[in-house]
C-alpha cells in the first residue's frame, strides 16, 4: 500500500461551527449499521445526504408534537384545531418565503417533491404559454426531474429542446448558452447546482442574459438551496424550486417559489378542493396563488416539519453551515485525490460539497456495496443524471455528498474504505 | 472480519469479473437480446447461436460490475452446448439460487448438477438483496434471447 494519507490530516473543526453538538441533534447518526448476532456493527458515516438528508431531533418533535396537539385538516373548518392546523401550515409558508428571500408568501406553492413543482410549471405554464417550435433551454447536467417533464411537453406540443454544455471541469459553457438564446426561446430551465457535479451555475448571469430577450427562468434549486443563500429576488428567478426532504425536512413537501404576476396568469396544474372559489356544474372558478396551484390535502404536518427545518438552518446560520460543508469538501477531495485511480468528475470552482468519482478497474456498485461493508453510506449509479453520464462517458460514478452534520473523520472513513476497496480488487 | 464480502467477491467471481470469458460479438450468432440494470447503468447484449433447439455458441458485451461481468461470463460456459429447455432450467434453478433459501427452491426440470455446483459462488448475493439483480442480467438476456426477445423484461 503506497498511498500516503494519514501525515496530512487534520482533525481540527473550523471555529464557531461546533459539528458534535450539530451531531447530537440527528438520532440517527449515532447508530451502527451491519449489526450481527455477537458482533457489533459499523458506526453509520453517512455520506449520501445529496440522495435525502437525515431530520434532527427539533424536526421530528416537532412533528410528533403538532400530531398530538394540534392536528388536523387546513382551510376547511371554523372549529379551533383547524385553525391552529391552519395557522403553523400559513406560518411554514412564510418561513420558506424568508429562507428565500420571496417578497410575500403569495409567491410560495407547496407540492409534494421538486419533481412536482417541474411538473407544474411544465403543466400549467408550459401547455398555456408554449407551442410548436417554441424552444426551452436546460444544461446537460440536469436531474431527470427537470428533464422528462418538459419531454412530455414536447411530446404534447412539438416543442424543442436544446441543451447547454459544459466543459471538463463540468462548468457551465455561458457562451453556448448566449448562443442558443434566441427569439425562439420561451423558457429557461437550469439546475442553480448539480447533484452529481457539484457544479453552482451563475444563475443571476443566466437569469440576466435571458430576461434580456424577455424569457423566465426557472432554477432547480434542490441542491443549491441547501449549500448557501439563496436570494430569488436578487437572482431574479422566476422560478424556483426546492425540495424539502433535502433540506433536513420531511419527504412529502416541495416548493415552487414564482413571481406572482406569472402565477397569476398560469391556470390551475391539478382539481380538486381547496383551490376553487366556487364550483358549479355551469363553471367553476379559482382561488388566486397559491392555493390555485394546492388542490386536495396537502402534507400538513410535514409541510410544518419544514418549517422547523428551516428554522434549524437559520439558527446554525446558512453562511456557516456553507462553509463547514466547503471545509470538507476541499479536505475530501484532497484526501481522496492522493488515491492512485481515483478520478474525480466535477471540478468547477466554488463547487458544492459533492464528490462524485470513480476508481480505475473497480465498478462502483461494486465499490458501494464494499465500503457499505465499513458503514460509508453513498450513492451509486447514474443518479438520475443520464446525459451528463453520456457526457463524461461513464456508465455510473460513486458519489459521496456533505451535509452540515459530516465531520472530516467521516471523509477519513471515506477514504479508508475506498483504498480497502482497491486493496480487495488489488486495482 | 467481512466474511460476507468474501463469500460475495470469491476468487472465482473476481477473476471472471476481471477476465471475462466469451466476451465477444460472434458472426454467426442468430439471437441476441439486451439486459439492462437502469439504477446502476450496467448493460449487456447476449448473443445465442440456436440450431435444431441446441445453444451451439453463447457470447456477450457489455460494461457491468464485477457480480454482473462474473455472472455473464460463467453463464456463457455452463449455457453453451445445452437444449434450449436444459437452458431455461438452468435459468430458473440459478434465479432460485440468488433469491430463495434453500428450501424454497422450485423444481424446474432435469438441471445440469455439475454447472450448478460451480455456480454456487454467485450464491453470496442473496446476502446482498440490491446485487441480485446484478447476477441476474444477463442470465435474464439469454433467456429472452431463447425465447425470440430483443431484451430482457425488467421485473
Ligand atoms: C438537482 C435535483 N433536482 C431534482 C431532484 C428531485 O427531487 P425530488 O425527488 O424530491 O422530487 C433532485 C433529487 O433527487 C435533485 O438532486
Amino acid at each position: 500500500m503506497d498511498t500516503q494519507i494519514s501525515d496530512t490530516r487534520i482533525t481540527d473543526t473550523l471555529a464557531g461551527f461546533d459539528v458534535e453538538r450539530v451531531r447530537a441533534d440527528f438520532p440517527i447518526l449515532s447508530r451502527t449499521v451491519h449489526d450481527r448476532k455477537g458482533r457489533p456493527g459499523k458506526p453509520l458515516v453517512y455520506l449520501d445526504s445529496a440522495a435525502s438528508a437525515q431530520k434532527p431531533r427539533q424536526v421530528i418533535d416537532a412533528m410528533t408534537r403538532f400530531l398530538e396537539e394540534d392536528y388536523s385538516n387546513i382551510h376547511r373548518g371554523v372549529h379551533f384545531l383547524s385553525q391552529t392546523a391552519t395557522d403553523q401550515f400559513e406560518e411554514a409558508r412564510r418561513k420558506v418565503a424568508r429562507f428565500l428571500n420571496a417578497p410575500s408568501e403569495r409567491n410560495i406553492v407547496f407540492t409534494r417533491s421538486a419533481t412536482e413543482a417541474v411538473n407544474l410549471v411544465a403543466h400549467s405554464y408550459g401547455r398555456t404559454f408554449l407551442s410548436e417550435g417554441d424552444e426551452i433551454i436546460v444544461s446537460v447536467m440536469e436531474h431527470h426531474a427537470n428533464i422528462v417533464p418538459w419531454q412530455l411537453l414536447q411530446m404534447e406540443k412539438g416543442i424543442r429542446i436544446r441543451v447547454v454544455p459544459v466543459d471538463e471541469h463540468g462548468v457551465l459553457d455561458l457562451d453556448a448558452y448566449e448562443d442558443l438564446l434566441s427569439d425562439r426561446t420561451k423558457l429557461v430551465a437550469m439546475t442553480h447546482c448539480s447533484n452529481v457535479l457539484g457544479t453552482v451555475t451563475p444563475a443571476k448571469i443566466i437569469a440576466r442574459m435571458a430576461h434580456e430577450r424577455g424569457v423566465p427562468v426557472l432554477f432547480d434549486g434542490s441542491q443549491a438551496a441547501v449549500h448557501g443563500v439563496v436570494d430569488v429576488q436578487d437572482i431574479d428567478a422566476d422560478f424556483y424550486i426546492m425540495t424539502g426532504h433535502k433540506l433536513y425536512g420531511p419527504t412529502g413537501t416541495g416548493v415552487l417559489y414564482g413571481k406572482y404576476d406569472l402565477l397569476k396568469r398560469m391556470p390551475p396544474y391539478q382539481g380538486g378542493g381547496d383551490m376553487i372559489e366556487s364550483v358549479s356544474f355551469e363553471g367553476t372558478t379559482f382561488k388566486a396563488p397559491p392555493a390555485r396551484f394546492e388542490a386536495g390535502t396537502p402534507a400538513i404536518t410535514e409541510v410544518v416539519g419544514l418549517g422547523v427545518a428551516l428554522d434549524y438552518m437559520e439558527r446554525l446560520g446558512r453562511e456557516a453551515i456553507a462553509a463547514h460543508e466547503h471545509d470538507l469538501l476541499q479536505y475530501a477531495t484532497q484526501q481522496l485525490s492522493q488515491i492512485d485511480g481515483l478520478r474525480i468528475y466535477g471540478t468547477a470552482p466554488g463547487k458544492g460539497p459533492i464528490i462524485s468519482f470513480t476508481l480505475e478497474g473497480v465498478h462502483p456498485h461494486d465499490l458501494g456495496t464494499i465500503v457499505d461493508q465499513y458503514g460509508v453510506a453513498v450513492r451509486v449509479g447514474r443518479h438520475c443524471a443520464e446525459p451528463l453520464m453520456d457526457r463524461f462517458g461513464v456508465g455510473a460514478t460513486a458519489r459521496a455528498s456533505f451535509a452540515l452534520y459530516n465531520t472530516r473523520a467521516e471523509a477519513d472513513a471515506l477514504v479508508d474504505s475506498v483504498i480497502a476497496v482497491k486493496e480487495f480488487f488489488g486495482a | 472480519m467481512m466474511d460476507e464480502l468474501r463469500e460475495l467477491y470469491q476468487e472465482v467471481i473476481l477473476d471472471h469479473g476481471k477476465n471475462p470469458r466469451n466476451f465477444r460479438h460472434p458472426d454467426d450468432a442468430n439471437r441476441e437480446a439486451k439486459g439492462e440494470n437502469p439504477m446502476c447503468g450496467d448493460r449487456f447484449m447476449v448473443y445465442l447461436k440456436l440450431k435444431d433447439g441446441v445453444v451451439e455458441d453463447v457470447a456477450f458485451q457489455g460494461r457491468g460490475c464485477a457480480i454482473s461481468t462474473a455472472s455473464a461470463s460463467m453463464m456463457t460456459e455452463v449455457v453453451k452446448g445445452k437444449t434450449e429447455a436444459e437452458a431455461k432450467a438452468l435459468f430458473e434453478t440459478f434465479h432460485d439460487l440468488c433469491t430463495k433459501d434453500d428450501h424454497e427452491h422450485g423444481d424446474h426440470g432435469p438441471v445440469d448438477e455439475d454447472a450448478m455446483e460451480r455456480l454456487m459462488v454467485l450464491s453470496g448475493v442473496r446476502q446482498f438483496p440490491v446485487r441480485v439483480k446484478c447476477a441476474t442480467l444477463a442470465w435474464h438476456a439469454m433467456n429472452a434471447a431463447i425465447e425470440g426477445e430483443d431484451k430482457a423484461s425488467s421485473e
